[in-house]
């Protein structure tokens, strides 16, 4: 096993019981196999917003980018642009990238950009202490809804299918093997992979049990048969109390947006200079 | 007398008014001239008036004027509106197959439409047979059109000449545009000289969402970016634009953004994250005539305060606003060597007049733009994203880096980048992301030309302005014996070369495109007050002759 040592100084602030320390204790196993299996330590990116999910970053001893509400993908997107040899894992809560960031990962899904998003989707805020979200069942009765919602709720998998994304899954945060799995299936996807964790909040919205008594692991999918995908990604709304599929729904090989860029910048400063000499010499005529 | 020519052609939007009057100024800044031309145009894509000013000098001019010597009206409107500027009544060419029963008509019309059917050219070619026109009306030879039409049409160069030379024989001389032996200069937009001067400080990447005026630096850079190996993106929306540049910073590459007012409202979460997370971006706002959407495609200089303060919390930052293509260039690499010297955001305050207007550029400074001086970790210790330091810059070091864990964060952190509420390290921290400025002030006032003064220096009355409405000014003070100061770099205030431009002037005038005088408000904490404020806020820019019909009346 490895000996890699991932902890930070940081002291852990999540409620006992939070479905977040199954991302984390995951991600990090998952981490370090892959240091171990040949990519270096350095080389990973992981980028995170705001909200309880969030601090997953000051956990980690790894390069990070602890951004702003909504805006990991943008963040994550120019990282990978930046320097493609850099394997960018985003971290975002459903409040942060299905509410306020949702254009930007649809854009992301859009381009094929190759970075990994992990949803931590508890379906409700618990930062700022127990609202409704994009993805909390119609009725739910939050602080900003003491009377219950009235919208029915985002179903993220059929809308990261129907924008073009290229690698689509569900896990749940009770247990982490399946986590484990879906992690690295994602990281070492080639395009823009996208993970919604259906992770529990003990606090404000508590679904250990209503999940533990429907959810299933899809072991007959395709997963390239985007047909399937969307009917499986329909089985359940996140509103209905039907069976929820886990796993993968979907992957394809497509060619992705940081491979349009130029790269080699011309960083020497007299030939930019001389370029430049030479641009104005065509339009002074 | 000094020869000042100035052309007006005018006509519906989708004319073609723009292209021709960029191919008219490149003719006459072969035959030597200055050139400068003002556009005028309307928001919308077909039909509404358009019209674009060139004036041609022997002297550079940054600024139109209010009378014309050559009119070339596409339609009736544009001689409805526009005769009356005319120096002679009859100074005008027009399609006289479109404005057949004007009253007292007495221009040299050109039967387009006929020429064109005859030549069977494209409607879109009536410009070139307008060009062609125009220039035998000025009396320059044809051999100069041919060679800058050669140059400017992009294609179907044959058929455009033919249909430019049968204008060009249609017409008659009225006046003599005569060459002047002087070398010819390059033909910029102020949005051009801006990209060009991000790239001489070493931009890697340019990001941006359209929106008047800074769509022409998105377009300009994407067009170059092969040839320079620029990233350039067209991003979702403004609040993309600047989190993607944030990510290029962590990564150690250097870039840039463009905007306007009301996307440059949706990038302060990301300018804030700037001023936080310590990481350099250099942001282009182009102001038009504002609150909200306003006039979209008219000018404004309404956003002094907003670049100085916008932004929630208090951190460092440079504000310059360069007033013509030299300066764009200059102060755009230089904005962007400050910015990541200091590991701050530095915004470059343009406009429309600025932006969009039509300059020569004098190359002969290219190469001044320094390089930025970034503090790199020495790895020799271990790496604190955010080690505190007598100036308050911490050493730099970009992923991947195999001794290094590199933290950047959005809250409160340690030296380390980690999440901290302590009230001592949240203390420190604030003090070391300010002491930046007064650094950082101290070497502008020492090294660069921060505040610049023209016309008659030891003028007791003075007019203050910035921006792209300092060419104006210059030229209306030289002509009337009056000093002008320019504050270039409007923050941090370099108070210091104020003062010394502000020795012995008794009489301070401000002029603003802005309707209450912002930089005549912030140099009061300085202790400076104006004695009288000449403002417009009309979506248009000051005329040499407006603003010295102004200026003689105080």
């Amino acid at each position: 096993m490895s000996q890699i040592n991932l902890n930070t100084s940081a002291k852990n602030t999540w409620c006992i019981g939070c479905g977040n320390f199954a991302i984390l204790n995951a991600i990090k196993l998952v981490l370090k196999e892959l240091i171990d299996g040949g990519i270096p330590q350095e080389n990973f990116v992981l980028v995170s917003g705001i909200g309880c999910h969030a601090k997953i970053v000051d956990y980690i001893n790894i390069n990070s980018f602890y951004s702003l509400h909504g805006r990991v993908v943008p963040v994550a997107e120019a990282i990978k642009i930046a320097n493609p040899s850099i394997k960018v894992i985003g971290f975002s809560g459903d409040g942060d990238s299905y509410g306020e960031g949702l254009e930007h990962l649809l854009f992301a899904a859009k381009r094929n950009i190759d970075i990994t998003m992990i949803i931590h989707n508890n379906r409700v805020y618990g930062l700022t202490t127990g609202q409704f979200t994009p993805t909390s069942p119609s009725g739910f009765k939050g602080r900003s809804t003491p009377f219950g919602n009235q919208e029915k709720p985002f179903n993220p998998i059929e809308l990261m299918l129907a924008s073009n994304a290229s690698f689509v899954a569900r896990g749940f945060s009770h247990g982490i093997d399946l986590l484990k799995k879906i992690f690295k299936e994602a990281i070492l996807h080639k395009g823009f992979s996208i993970v919604d964790v259906l992770q529990v909040c003990v606090t404000f919205y508590n679904m250990y049990k209503y999940y533990d008594e429907r959810v299933y692991v899809m072991n007959d999918n395709s997963e390239k048969d985007f047909q399937q995908a969307l009917n499986k990604a329909r089985e359940w709304d996140y509103n209905s109390d039907s069976k929820i599929p886990l796993g993968i729904f979907y992957r394809k090989q497509e060619k992705t947006f940081e491979e349009s860029f130029n790269s080699g910048v011309i960083d020497n400063k007299a030939r930019r200079v001389e370029k430049i000499k030479e641009l104005l010499s065509k339009i002074n005529v | 007398m000094v020869k000042d020519f100035s052309i007006l052609i005018g006509g519906k939007a989708g004319d073609g008014i723009d292209r021709a009057s960029v191919i008219i100024g490149h003719i006459l800044s072969s035959i030597g001239y200055r050139i400068f031309v003002h556009r005028d145009y309307p928001s919308l894509i077909r039909g509404g008036h358009t019209f674009s000013i060139i004036r041609a000098s022997e002297k550079k001019v940054s600024a139109h004027k209010e009378k014309i010597d050559i009119l070339i009206a596409l339609n009736s409107e544009t001689l409805d509106k526009h005769r009356k500027i005319l120096k002679n009544q009859c100074f005008y060419i027009y399609d006289s197959d479109q404005i057949k029963t004007h009253p007292d008509i007495c221009g040299t019309g050109i039967p387009i439409s006929m020429i064109l059917k005859e030549e069977n050219a494209l409607e879109l070619m009536r410009n070139s047979c307008l060009i062609g026109a125009f220039s035998k009306s000025a009396g320059i030879e044809w051999d100069v059109v041919e060679k800058i039409l050669r140059i400017t049409i992009p294609k179907e160069v044959e058929l455009n000449l033919k249909v430019a030379k049968r204008g060009y024989d249609s017409a008659k001389q009225i006046i003599n545009i005569e060459k002047i032996q002087q070398n010819s200069l390059p033909v910029l937009t102020g949005n051009e000289a801006l990209g060009l001067g991000l790239i001489a400080g070493g931009l890697d990447a340019y990001i941006g969402y359209p929106m008047t005026p800074s769509s022409g630096l998105l377009h300009f850079l994407a067009g170059v970016a092969p040839k320079f190996g620029l990233n350039v993106i067209h991003a979702e929306n403004e609040i993309a634009v600047i989190m993607m540049a944030l990510g290029f910073a962590y990564a150690g590459k250097k870039s840039a953004v463009g905007t306007s007012g009301g996307g440059f409202c949706l990038m302060n979460e990301g300018l804030s994250l700037s001023g936080m997370a310590e990481l350099p971006v250099t942001i282009v706002l182009g102001q038009r005539t504002g609150p909200s959407t306003g006039l979209p495609t008219y000018t404004g200089q309404t956003e002094l305060f907003y670049a100085m303060y916008s932004g929630h919390g208090e951190f460092t930052r440079f504000v310059v606003a360069p007033c013509d293509c030299e300066q764009a260039y200059y102060w755009a690499g230089t904005s962007l060597a400050l910015s990541w010297k200091y590991q701050i955001p530095s915004i470059i305050l343009s406009d429309k007049t600025l932006a969009e207007s039509i300059y020569n550029f004098d190359p002969h400074k290219i190469e001044n733009i320094g390089n930025a001086d970034i503090l790199m970790w020495d790895k020799k210790t271990e790496y604190k994203r955010y080690l505190d330091t007598d100036n308050g810059v911490s050493p730099l070091c970009f992923v991947p880096e195999s001794k290094a864990v590199v933290k950047v964060n959005s809250y409160e952190h340690d030296e380390s980048g980690i999440t901290t509420e302590d009230p001592v390290i949240t203390a420190k921290m604030q003090n070391k992301r300010i002491k930046k400025i007064k650094f950082l002030k101290k070497e502008l006032e020492e090294l660069c030309q921060c505040v610049n003064v023209y016309g008659k220096v030891d003028s007791e009355i003075a007019i203050l302005c910035w921006g792209s409405n300092t060419p104006v000014c210059v030229e209306v003070c030289e002509e009337l014996g009056l000093k002008v100061i320019q504050p270039v770099v409007l923050y941090p205030f370099p108070e210091k070369q104020f003062a010394k431009a502000m020795a012995g002037v008794k009489n301070l005038i401000s002029v603003e495109c802005n309707a209450t005088g912002q930089l005549a408000t912030f140099i009061q904490q300085f202790g400076y007050s104006v004695n009288r404020k000449i403002l417009k806020y009309d979506g248009r820019p000051f005329s040499v002759d407006e603003l010295e019909n102004h200026l003689q009346a105080v």
